[in-house]
């Protein structure tokens, strides 16, 4: 875990935010505190305690005086809105630039999402994190 | 307590005609745990024998908490220094040791050393001069982490430590300072397993630092480039590259030192970036082998 390019403390802002988005943890809920993730993955505290004070500079997180850290209200929705900015982007554009480079039509492209979202809709989506993250309690 | 915080001037040590410490500056900050990174006889040791004044320095000044520690009871009474020995006294049980230990060392916790004892399953009425190098190393820990000194300089204590202690010494230590903020040097080999228990990073080499930073910024000096040779020159053109490898027209090459629009740079030329962990980082420093000498990478922003 936490193994990419990015600073260590980014990674870890990174992942709160995934399982805010995903819903593993809900508004109002508390996080794990900087000592609890710090003895659960090995790392300096200070680390984590830059990814929380980010994520409080965010509006992500907010922090109730010697209890602990929690869920901000809307914090979903604000990430949400933010990701939806940026997705295509991020994550639409480079899907079709591999398909062109892998002579992929386009036309391809849509009918498999088409097909994956017909499928999706069939079945009830599930939360897709299992992190600690999300049994913070 | 937050920890002593240690200021170093020119620090100079030499054994004979042998500079060991050649006019080093650099801080350590109170209440931060710092890895003290070197390859062999790069002046490790001798900076933290000087640190914990068990030898004197040749010049310079060093100031610990404000205060130069040589013959000063109060930095020496606060400082804790074990060494790959374990600095502990060898004919002697483990209890006694503690007993000792427990007089002279106004922090000394005896129930935490004892919890650490069992931690590391070791025997209290066993003597140090008969227990395996393992064993030594791990009372070496519980003593350094027990004493919660102010100051704790722990010089490649993991040696013949295996894996499953290692990793029990770094559980302890993280958890220990949690409850005790204190500062902590580290030293050790093992950049991997250590580098994120690190706020800080000093890197020593040839009695020279090389770099004093906290750790993430030290990572994010380090850069890898990889995709086609011709723009992966194009890329590191004019910039200070430590390793370059190639396979047929696919080119890595490692630079030190990022740019604000690396980035879009890499996306727009079909590059792709990678990271340089601490420890690559740490080799491509001081490799001697690498034809380039090795300079500091960032001489006055040490501290």
């Amino acid at each position: 875990m936490f193994d990419g390019r990015e600073p260590l403390y980014v990674q870890i802002a990174d992942q709160i935010r995934q399982d805010v988005l995903s819903g593993a943890l809900e508004a109002e809920e508390q996080v794990m505190s900087t000592t609890q993730y710090a003895t659960t993955f090995r790392i300096n505290p200070a680390t984590a305690a830059k990814a929380f004070a980010e994520l409080v500079d965010e509006g992500v997180l907010y922090k109730r005086r010697g209890v602990g850290m929690f869920v901000a209200p809307g914090a979903r929705e604000k990430l949400r809105a933010e990701r939806r900015d940026t997705f295509f982007a991020d994550v639409v554009d480079p899907v079709l630039e591999q398909a062109r480079l892998l002579g992929i039509d386009v036309d391809e492209v849509v009918a498999r999402l088409r097909e994956r979202a017909a499928a999706a809709a069939a079945a009830p989506a599930q939360p897709t994190t299992d992190t600690p993250q999300a049994g913070a309690r | 307590m937050t920890g002593f915080g240690v200021e170093v001037r020119d620090l100079t040590a030499r054994y004979g005609s042998t500079t060991a410490l050649d006019a080093v500056s650099f801080e350590i900050r109170p209440g931060a745990i710092t890895g003290l990174l070197g390859r062999n006889g790069s002046g490790k040791t001798t900076f933290l024998s000087v640190l914990a004044a068990f030898r004197r320095r040749n010049g310079g000044t060093i100031l610990v908490d404000g205060e130069d520690p040589w013959e000063n009871p109060r930095i020496m009474g606060g400082t804790c220094l074990i060494r790959e020995s374990g600095d502990v006294v060898p004919d002697e049980a483990i209890k006694e040791n503690l007993s000792f230990l427990a007089d002279r060392r106004p922090h000394f916790d005896r129930a935490t050393a004892e919890a650490l004892l069992d931690r590391f399953e070791l025997d209290p009425d066993k003597r140090p001069d008969r227990m395996s190098r393992g064993q030594r190393s791990a009372f070496g820990v519980v003593v350094g982490i027990a004493t919660r000194a102010p100051l704790t300089l722990l010089d490649e204590v993991h040696l013949g430590m295996d894996a499953p202690a290692r990793y029990a010494f770094y559980d302890a230590l993280l958890a220990d300072w949690i409850e005790h903020p204190r500062t902590i040097v580290l030293s050790s080999h093992l950049i991997g397993e250590v580098e994120r228990l690190l706020e800080d990073v000093v890197v020593i080499d040839k009695g020279r630092v090389l770099a004093a930073d906290d750790a993430t910024t030290l990572r994010e000096q380090g850069l890898t480039v990889t995709g086609p040779a011709d723009a992966v020159d194009a890329f590191v053109a004019g910039r200070r590259v430590v390793a370059r490898q190639s396979l047929g027209r696919t080119a890595q090459a490692t630079v030190i030192g990022t740019q604000a629009d690396d980035d879009a740079r890499a996306r727009a030329a079909g590059l792709e970036l990678g990271a340089v962990g601490l420890q690559d980082l740490f080799v491509h420093l001081t490799d001697r082998g690498a034809g380039e000498t090795a300079d500091a990478l960032t001489p006055q922003e040490s501290r």
